[in-house]
């Protein structure tokens, strides 16, 4: 499958939604809204769930399903309001010793007046800051695009994985295209020069982990996160945050 | 009595003279500018002296980054960090080669980042300072590191970081591989908050995209200089989504302070006096 393709695959409409991840993977989920400061942006749904008994914090990108939703939800585009939730219900799983599962699946952070506005980029600074301080474990899934920033905001953790065909990308090949070569018909040429599936990240050790999409996808994402969860709870907090920092910091050089 | 001829405008003997040999008067090149906001003509001697800030108007023009540290640090104070540190094309990223070296001739640095030790009027600091003329003091690798490098020293040795960005963002050209420098540098940033240090950020037109989602909106204060372009997508890129036209002054230094994302704005000559106010009430001891 050549990059672009993988691309296509990535936005795919009947790819397995974060949404339904909360669905199929945890029990017991309470939705929480709100950002306490704004308002509820609806393109992060979060909430407690149990993981094989275990409470978690969950962060889900809602894309939303039918084209009302979609539009209620900007198309999974989250506003600084979305980010400023995701970072007070994982402020709250860190003041409840739970741990944090952010599933991913998003164009990019919202671009228009009112992101702006209200400080799109502080947002995201805030949560890069904050999520590589987190006392509490934290496993991060992109499970479709992983568009730039505002996928990035949702994924400074202990661990990173994504689905095979899942991408991750610091701009779409769109917009890179426009952008270096004035053609958005050199998609397929941005596509294979920005490096962006599942394979060449975990080559570069920028993601950790790949999963395999098959008819047991679900059970598998579930497995490997009660798994890993079990090793990075015996990891006390100073060294899960150092090893953490860790990961990051050697990234680029 | 008044003369008749006293005030009668004399012949201009050169204008003459120029006439006759037939000689056109030059004004040497680079010798005067034309200020793009104003259209004043000021002599280009006066507008560098003025730190590249109009003398009529005011307008701030882009200040290379060794030229902001020149006018930030005392004199012979900055020592200068990691300037081998040179980008390399990691992903084999078509015309990539081509185009660092092509900024490395148009703005006779090595990378988009200047980083080092200084002392600002006596205090000592650490400093990073970007580079517009370098592929528009985008974000790759390297400049990551080296401004990693830079917040683990300050982190190390207790010393405030004094930073001015100009950034388009992320460097497309390195991936992912640039996107990681967000993290990255937020990260050290925050350990470096955390031992309790202080952290001045002046933003510098245009300081946008990914150093604007990460340590361009981290620091303890927040200053702009004025009227510059501050904000996270790029304006062409909103007015396409939106399909609207974006309203006047939008992204500027003051609109991003109106909305309360910035401390102050400060005009380019009084960056130092200011620089200098906060340094000292920093290092002030706090008796109660």
């Amino acid at each position: 499958m050549s990059a672009i393709e993988n691309v296509f695959k990535s936005r795919d409409k009947n790819r397995i939604s974060p949404v339904e991840l909360i669905d199929t993977i945890f029990t017991d989920f309470f939705e929480m809204h709100g950002d306490r400061k704004f308002g509820d942006d609806l393109a992060i749904k979060c909430g407690i769930a149990r993981l094989d008994g275990m409470p978690v914090s969950v962060i889900a990108v809602n894309k939303g399903k039918d084209i009302k939703e979609k539009v209620a939800n900007n198309f999974g585009s989250p506003h600084p309001e979305g980010y400023r939730k995701a970072l007070r219900i994982m402020k709250q799983a860190e003041k409840f010793n739970r741990p944090v599962i952010c599933l991913i699946d998003t164009a990019g952070a919202y671009c228009g007046i009112g992101a702006e506005e209200r400080g799109q980029g502080q947002a995201i600074a805030d949560n890069l800051c904050e999520m590589m301080r987190l006392n509490i474990p934290v496993i991060s899934i992109l499970t479709g695009e992983g568009g730039s920033g505002g996928a990035l905001a949702l994924a400074v953790a202990d661990e990173v994985w994504m689905l095979k065909n899942a991408i991750y990308s610091v701009i779409s090949p769109e917009g890179c295209a426009s952008i270096l070569w004035k053609d958005s018909k050199k998609i397929e040429k941005a596509a294979n020069s920005l490096k962006l599936t599942s394979d060449d990240l975990l080559s570069f050790k920028i993601i950790d982990k790949i999963i395999n999409e098959d008819d047991d996808t679900v059970n598998n994402i579930k497995i490997q996160l009660i798994e890993k969860l079990k090793e990075l709870k015996t990891k006390d907090k100073e060294t899960l945050k150092q090893d953490r920092y860790n990961k990051f910091r050697r990234i680029g050089y | 009595m008044i003369e008749k001829n006293k005030f009668k405008k004399p012949k201009n003997a050169l204008e003459f003279d120029l006439k006759i040999k037939n000689i056109i008067p030059v004004v040497p090149d680079n010798m005067y500018i034309i200020c793009k906001k104003c259209k004043a003509t000021i002599l280009a001697q006066d507008f560098n002296s003025n730190n590249s800030v109009c003398p009529n108007c005011g307008d701030h023009y882009r200040l290379g980054a060794r030229k902001r540290i020149a006018m930030i640090c005392d004199e012979n104070s900055f020592t200068e960090f990691d300037a081998d540190l040179i980008s390399k094309n990691i992903l084999d990223f078509p015309e990539y080669d081509e185009k660092l070296e092509k900024s490395k001739n148009i703005s006779g640095e090595k990378e988009g980042i200047i980083t080092g030790v200084c002392k600002i009027s006596g205090n000592n600091c650490a400093i990073f300072s970007m580079e517009s003329s370098f592929m528009m003091g985008s974000m790759g690798a390297i400049v990551g590191e080296k401004l990693t490098k830079l917040i683990e020293y300050a982190t190390k040795n207790k010393l405030p970081i004094i930073g001015f960005t100009v950034s388009g963002g992320a460097r497309m050209q390195e991936g992912m591989y640039s996107l990681m420098q967000m993290a990255k540098t937020s990260g050290a940033i925050k350990l470096h908050s955390e031992a309790g240090l202080l952290y001045i950020v002046v933003l510098t037109d245009p300081t946008t995209g990914g150093v604007t989602a990460s340590f361009a909106m981290e620091a303890d204060i927040i200053l702009a200089e004025p009227n510059a372009t501050v904000g996270f997508a790029g304006a062409r890129v909103i007015e396409q989504t939106i399909r609207q036209k974006l309203p006047l002054g939008f992204q500027t230094s003051e609109f991003v302070l109106n909305k309360g994302f910035i401390d102050n704005i400060v005009i380019r000559n009084d960056l130092k006096k200011v620089l200098t106010q906060l340094l000292n009430l920093h290092n002030a001891e706090v008796i109660i």
